[in-house]
């Protein structure tokens, strides 16, 4: 080997350490995607009203709302950030059930206290054909069922007609199907001081609430004005429940009794610990992966560049024989680097970018076939090896910075656009072709000088 | 492996023929029977469930047709796992589709829901476009700054000739496009275009031989001379791909099949269409060498 030539092995030895060093041990180093270690990921639209428009101070308090109800509920590094004028993105790493995360989070969580003005009967379940011995008995059923819905549908209507000219009287209805007509809101989420989950006498599970003094002062009021009568707690415009009020209630205490389970109730009170989102929300995207998929993806991926990575090994050997055998040696490199560089950008691993790593593996084997094929040609051309061997990276440098630049012209568009999972193949991809370029131009030609000074020498 | 004498510009109209015409019955094919778009662009509700016993579709939509579901898409990917696709936007009709599978197969368990809504799904659509765009126009430029305007015009025909017959198998097998589509047509983009420039870049390099042996045996010599490593280049590239197609699992399989697709396409135009586009417009309308 020519002694001006050394720096290059140097620099391939040198990397290859670092490399090594910052790779191994491999595991909790790379960063996985939600789709390979599991969670959801949710994209929430806020929804104004005229009132209630989504701006820079209500999307800002959103954000704080849902950060923490998200950390009451106690998950592990979640991502909650804005996206654009009016949207959240929301990635929650190893939920376990992505339907209750959602449940908390997609809830706006208004809680009232209102007076009842009037209220209708609740609907009557519904008759189910086994109760009944025939066809026609059900059928009859049936129709006096319909009725009785009818005419509570009716009564609710005619009560909408009685709120419609007031300022702040609703109408809602309850799970039973009850119309409530309502007056206005006495005391509301944002006098809590706190609230948590007890249960009842009789065993059911509730929620507690303690008041601020301003709301204590209201409820009190409020309870001693209604002594006798009832007062409805409407959440997110659906009664809860109605209770009588038995007497007046001064120490700031309340407790909301519905038909919670006990998940439920956890949640309603983390709800309203958090307070009201001061926007209402939609999920328009959602996208769950269990455990269990994410452990399967990362096992075929793996199993898939395992065998992707021996035919490429294989083809090379037999093909170019010794020359492959350089290049095996500097796709091994490559594939190093690209962790390497993975774990340096902190770059997330999606299966996309599973699929990214695997592409790589085949093309960063094109510049040492561009690189050999040229030194075939010199060869050919009369050359010494030596003299080949340099004019071969010499020559094919230009193509392979070529070709291998457009490719990363995709890389970085996609990149800009995708997101997610896409954008992780990006990443790997972007990563793949910086590192087999450095393998092809800077690790084979080392490789190459040691062996053919080996030779040399022999001879 | 010697240099070949095959004479690809002897036979260029016939390649360039053939290309139309698998691209007019892709365009055609495009029209008629469309693409089938995922949820990721039409919005909707995707459930990946896996039952503990082999189970057959059409066990799975008995099932759902009793919760009246049973309209929905299902794809079986194993004996085990079938990824259901409804349309429904209510959450409401996904929990039911759970509780009936669950109620109907002991032990299965859904590994994976998506909802996505309309307006993600037009948005995405719009960005694949103009991701596309951009990225044909960046390697326009950088193909016209490294070589020149000819080259890139006939690198990005063959290019945009790649992608069209690549939409055309998807068309044909009624595989679905997700987002991870986009990622495989412009990765197809970008990487097919490396033969393109391996063969160009020849043409630039035997260009000075072309007042004493002609434009069609320059480009007819630098196809040749390139022809092993423009197969090779793509054969290294295919094989993980395979393994990839084969063992990768569902999430990624359409994507390995648009690569395995656009690979061979690749290939095939930068060794029958590039120097076969640059023929036909030097001989039309010569340019000053």
């Amino acid at each position: 080997m020519l002694r001006k030539d050394r720096w290059r092995l140097g620099i391939v030895f040198l990397v290859v350490v670092v490399a090594l060093v910052a790779v191994f041990p491999v595991n909790g180093r790379i960063k996985l995607g939600l789709d390979l270690k599991g969670g959801a990921h949710i994209v929430l639209q806020a929804k104004g009203t005229p009132d209630n428009p989504v701006n820079e101070d209500s999307l800002a308090r959103l954000l704080a709302v849902l950060r923490n109800r998200i950390d009451q509920y106690g998950v592990a590094e979640p991502v909650i950030q804005r996206q654009g004028k009016d949207r959240v993105i929301i990635d929650l790493p190893g939920v376990q059930d992505p339907e209750a995360a959602l449940e908390l989070i997609g809830k706006t969580a208004l809680l009232e206290f209102r007076k009842v003005l009037e209220a209708t009967q609740p609907v009557p379940p519904g008759p189910q054909r086994k109760n009944y011995g025939s066809d026609d008995e059900f059928n009859q059923a049936q129709k006096r069922w319909d009725a009785a819905k009818a005419d509570i549908d009716a009564q609710r209507d005619s009560l909408k007609t009685k709120a419609n000219p007031f300022e702040g009287i609703i109408v809602a209805t309850d799970a039973e199907g009850r119309a409530f007509l309502l007056g206005k809101a006495l005391v509301s989420g944002k006098h809590l001081k706190d609230a948590k989950t007890s249960y009842d006498n009789i065993g059911r599970p509730v929620v507690t609430l303690s008041f601020n003094s301003e709301g204590a002062n209201l409820f009190d009021k409020a309870t001693a004005d209604n002594v006798g009568k009832q007062i409805a707690i409407v959440l997110d415009g659906l009664v809860v429940s109605a209770p009588v009020v038995q007497e007046r209630i001064s120490g700031g205490n309340a407790q909301i009794s519905g038909r919670f389970s006990v998940p439920e109730a956890q949640r309603l009170a983390i709800m309203l610990r958090a307070g009201a989102l001061p926007v209402a929300v939609d999920v328009i995207e959602n996208r769950s992966v269990g455990p269990s998929l994410g452990a399967d993806s990362i096992r075929s991926g793996l199993q898939a560049g395992l065998v992707g990575a021996v035919l490429v090994f294989l083809f090379m050997l037999l093909y170019y024989r010794f020359l492959g055998l350089a290049a095996d040696c500097a796709l091994a490199v490559a594939v190093l680097l690209l962790f390497a560089g993975m774990i340096a950008v902190k770059g997330t691993l999606t299966m996309p970018g599973i699929a990214g790593i695997v592409l790589t593996i085949g093309m960063a084997v094109d510049g040492n076939v561009l690189i050999y094929e040229r030194m075939k040609e010199e060869l050919r051309a009369g050359k010494t090896r030596l003299a080949a061997i340099d004019a071969g990276f010499r020559k094919a440098l230009t193509t392979i910075l070529d070709s291998n630049i457009t490719t990363l012209i995709a890389a970085a568009v996609l990149y800009y656009f995708g997101s997610g999972p896409v954008r992780g193949f990006a990443v790997t991809l972007s990563i793949g072709i910086v590192a087999s370029v450095f393998c092809n131009v800077v690790v084979t030609r080392a490789l190459l000088q040691v062996f053919s000074g080996v030779r040399t020498q022999r001879s | 492996m010697k240099t070949t004498k095959i004479d690809f510009m002897g036979k260029r109209r016939f390649a360039l023929l053939f290309s139309a015409i698998v691209i007019l019955a892709s365009l055609l094919l495009l029209m008629v029977r469309g693409l089938n778009l995922g949820i990721d662009f039409t919005g909707g509700n995707l459930v990946q469930v896996e039952f503990e016993k082999d189970v057959s579709v059409a066990e799975v939509r008995e099932t759902l047709a009793k919760s009246n579901q049973g309209n929905a898409v299902i794809q079986a990917y194993n004996t085990k796992g079938v990824i259901i696709r409804i349309a429904a936007d209510k959450e409401e009709d996904r929990k039911v589709l759970g509780e009936t599978l669950k109620a109907s197969f002991p032990g299965a368990k859904i590994v994976r829901f998506e909802k996505v809504g309309p307006v993600v799904g037009s948005e995405l659509r719009r960005e694949a476009v103009i991701a596309l765009c951009i990225a044909l126009v960046g390697i326009l430029l950088y193909i016209t700054v490294r070589f020149q305007f000819r080259f890139a015009v006939v690198s990005v025909l063959a290019l945009l000739h790649d992608a069209i017959i690549t939409l055309g198998a998807f068309s044909i097998s009624g595989m679905e496009v997700s987002s991870t589509f986009i990622a495989a047509i412009l990765t197809i983009v970008g990487y097919s275009l490396n033969d393109t420039i391996v063969v160009l870049d020849r043409v630039r390099e035997n260009w000075k031989n072309i007042r004493s042996r002609g434009l069609l045996e320059v480009l007819n010599e630098s196809v040749n001379e390139t022809l092993s490593r423009t197969i090779n280049t793509s054969l290294t590239t295919l094989l993980p791909v395979f393994a990839l197609f084969f063992m990768g699992g569902p999430v990624v399989r359409p994507f390995s099949f648009a690569m395995l697709v656009g690979i061979v396409v690749g290939t095939y135009s930068s060794i029958f269409i590039a120097a076969a586009l640059l023929a036909e417009w030097s001989i039309r309308s010569p340019q000053k060498v």
